[in-house]
């Protein structure tokens, strides 16, 4: 197989052969176990696009659920020479280039906020940019010269967080949302937009927010300039914060 | 027990003697204060029970009451008894009069103490038996349709609707899940009251109410008779209610309840001073009601690094163990926490992770250890992240732990599916019979990667243990020394919560509940 061979504008799942489609599924369905089950299944895997719906396994989980892992051919291809993706359009920086940077452009340290907010308690994410330690050997924005870190911690209410914003004249605020069950994070991201607007600072601000289930994408949409998904290092974060400050002119 | 890991003896003394004295010190700090949600706590056991206005609790409502009076420091149980002498009526009702505001309970002229005390006693007695009954209900059922072989199986269900959570809890129950945790909505720590009646649509759990206690337990008793297996019920005493969760719970006989005396200060920023004294009382009842407590040392390594923080889990446990016999907890019902979170790219981790385990297994030979699967280094991949959970399931049989908190293939992605949890009981089944007596029949090469870590761990932990001994567990915390996470002493939700006690003030049932546990010891 030569790559020339594969067709951009038709692409499809590949198992061991250009174009066989294949695609692997499991899931849950509420019926009893048994032949009708794995019926059903198929019928539905089926509908989803996949020729040749293949029951591999199947499990009785009790209670009247069945559990199924399935390999299908899927119809449908897709045109993967016209996508354009919304992307980060900085180059991430080492720790060391960013504070010769911070250096170069600014005549001042730059303060950074970090939080979880709202009902939000799980602060594994935003302890992995903001502290000494970092994560995965990758330091946290505290040990980096010539910015100012404060990790405010769990549960920050939005309004406490514009407030501290506004004492410690933050230059760049960085929100983390790991609970993102039944979307209960987006009320609460837009909202602290809203609220940064209505205190007349959102443009003073570069505004971030990061999370296992949250993209640049989702983040643009709802008016922050960045949304970071998980595999983010702090010096993504900082390269990101530092370039976009240099871009609007917060000096 | 010889030593697998040749652990210094002596040195497990020391740290055991230096965490004891630790413990002693916050104690003596403990028994000089009382807080609200003690006091809430005591008069939820007196009988008061209920909301005003559909939401507002009348535990709460009769406490702020006696503050406003200026009278919290002799404790509600006096304010009670003293109306309950005065009026004829029972506590139930006294606190109905306040919330309607016809009586006001510190203006009532003081009557005779004896008979003001005999009175909360008499009361306090019938509480405590119900609670001492459903201790013994538990140990019959267990007697009679018998239970799941250690490690238990502990999953967890959190749906945010309580009905939603029973069925998936007896789902799992018939797959073969022996402790069904049920995850609280992670707002409820910060809340200064506990939540009334059942939960049909929470964020990221459901609250910890007495209603949604009652209906799971009515779910995991009907699948445990089904199943010929006893189904423990876990649920989080924690946070700002510490002390009302445990009581709910005795009265409604879960089983297991997470109860840390440190997390609340180091992960909810919680104040030290109140989390000291509401996690004491929390514990008494827990101790009294046949509880096993699980400790959070495994949320240190979600923030600390697991490879060289290992010492400060080692240490906790230590001092979560004193903590705990100040409470009268026994050791059997003490579930120490550590967790399977180094790095997986670290070459030897699995030699370090089961130096690990086996070293809390030695150190605490007959706590049922609570050990928590891979969280931080989930990725999503869940392929992987299933080989994962099946090496935390190894060390697990290998070395003979208590609570196996299984790990979800799909961490790091969503709160576990129906098949996400078959996978992992089948997963944990597989090995644990697979590899049932590894542990008995492999011994550690002498001065070995292995014994060589956990010898170095303790003493290190020693180390920490006596310095915090000479500064004190609150500038210990101070510094930042659990977790990498500093809370100052003064800091924090809930201080304004925290009153000294005055002459005269009592809990009836620190007494009733540390003479009956001691007794039966």
């Amino acid at each position: 197989m030569s790559i020339e061979n594969i067709d951009f504008r038709r692409v499809k799942p590949y198992g061991d052969t250009l174009n066989d489609g294949m695609v692997q599924l499991s899931f849950t369905l509420p019926v009893p176990y048994g032949e009708e089950g794995k019926e059903a299944a198929r019928r539905l895997a089926h509908s989803m696009g996949l020729d040749e719906p293949n029951v591999v396994y199947s499990k009785d989980m009790g209670g009247g659920f069945s559990y199924y892992i399935m390999y299908g051919k899927c119809q449908h291809t897709v045109d993967y020479s016209s996508i354009e993706v919304v992307k980060m359009e900085v180059d991430t920086l080492s720790m060391e280039e960013v504070e010769e940077f911070i250096g170069k452009n600014f005549t001042r340290d730059i303060v950074v906020i970090g939080a979880c907010t709202g009902t939000d308690a799980h602060t594994v994410g935003i302890d992995a940019i903001m502290n000494m330690k970092g994560f995965d050997g990758h330091y946290g924005l505290e040990r980096y010269k010539g910015i100012e870190a404060y990790n405010l911690g769990s549960q920050v209410p939005n309004e406490e967080l514009v407030a501290k914003a506004i004492e410690l004249k933050a230059d760049a605020i960085l929100i983390s949302q790991v609970v993102t069950q039944k979307d209960v994070h987006i009320p609460n991201l837009t909202q602290l937009v809203e609220l940064l607007e209505a205190e007349g600072i959102r443009d003073k601000i570069v505004l971030a927010c990061g999370g296992p289930r949250l993209s640049h994408e989702l983040a643009k949409e709802l008016g922050y300039d960045a949304g970071f998904g998980s595999g983010s290092y702090a010096e993504d974060v900082a390269s990101f914060v530092v370039n976009e400050m240099v871009k609007r002119n917060l000096k | 027990m010889i030593s697998k890991l040749k652990l210094d003896a002596k040195a497990i003394e020391m740290a055991r003697n230096a965490a004891g004295s630790i413990a002693e010190d916050v104690q003596n700090f403990i028994d000089q204060h009382t807080t609200v949600a003690v006091e809430r706590t005591i008069a939820r056991l007196l009988g008061i029970d209920g909301v005003v206005d559909g939401e507002y609790p009348l535990p709460n409502t009769i406490v702020d009451h006696i503050i406003k009076g200026g009278g919290l420091g002799l404790g509600v149980a006096y304010w009670l008894g003293n109306t309950m002498v005065y009026t004829g009526n029972n506590p139930q009702e006294i606190a109905e009069a306040v919330a309607s505001n016809q009586l006001e309970l510190t203006k009532i002229p003081p009557q005779d103490i004896t008979r003001v005390k005999n009175a909360i006693h008499e009361i306090a007695q019938k509480a405590a038996s119900k609670i001492w009954s459903n201790r013994q209900k538990r140990q019959e059922r267990i007697n009679t349709i018998g239970e799941g072989n250690k490690p238990y199986l502990y999953v967890i269900v959190a749906t945010g609707n309580i009905y939603e959570d029973a069925l998936q809890a007896q789902a799992a129950a018939r797959q073969g899940a022996d402790i069904i945790a049920v995850i609280r909505s992670t707002a409820q720590s910060l809340l200064d009251y506990v939540p009334y009646g059942a939960t049909t649509e929470g964020f990221g759990g459901t609250f910890a109410t007495q209603e949604n206690f009652r209906i799971m337990r009515k779910a995991l008793d009907e699948v445990g008779e089904e199943v010929g297996r006893y189904i423990r019920l876990c649920n989080y005493c924690s946070g700002l209610c510490m002390p009302e969760i445990a009581a709910m719970g005795a009265m409604e006989g879960l089983d297991v309840m997470l109860n840390d005396a440190l997390y609340g200060i180091l992960f909810r920023d919680i104040n030290m001073q109140r989390t000291f004294v509401d996690q004491y009382f929390s514990r008494v009842i827990n101790g009294y009601a046949g509880i096993i407590i699980n400790t959070g040392e495994d949320n240190y390594l979600t923030t600390a690094d697991a490879v060289e923080e290992a010492h400060t889990v080692l240490a906790s446990q230590f001092i979560n163990e004193q903590f705990a016999l100040q409470a009268g907890i026994p050791e059997e019902q003490m579930g120490l926490g550590h967790a399977f979170e180094m790095n997986p790219d670290l070459q030897n981790g699995f030699l370090l992770e089961l130096a690990q385990a086996q070293m809390a297994r030695e150190i605490f030979p007959k706590a049922p250890l609570k050990y928590m699967p891979p969280t931080k280094f989930m990725t999503g991949n869940i392929f992987k992240g299933h080989v994962q959970d099946a090496l935390f399931n190894l060390i697990s049989i290998w070395t003979g732990q208590g609570i196996q908190l299984l790990g979800m293939l799909t961490e790091a992605i969503h709160t576990p599916h129906m098949q996400d949890r078959y996978l992992a009981i089948e997963n944990a089944q597989y090995i644990f019979n697979n590899c049932k007596d590894l542990g008995e029949e492999i011994v550690f090469k002498e001065n070995g990667i292995i014994q060589k870590r956990a010898q170095e761990v303790l003493v290190e932990a020693s180390e920490l243990l006596n310095q915090i001994k000479e500064d004190g567990l609150f500038k210990t915390i101070e510094e930042g020394k659990f977790g990498g996470v500093k809370r100052s002493r003064t800091g924090g939700k809930g201080l304004k919560g925290v009153i000294p006690i005055e002459e005269g003030y009592f809990n009836p049932f620190i007494d009733l509940m540390l003479r009956e546990e001691r007794r039966c010891q």
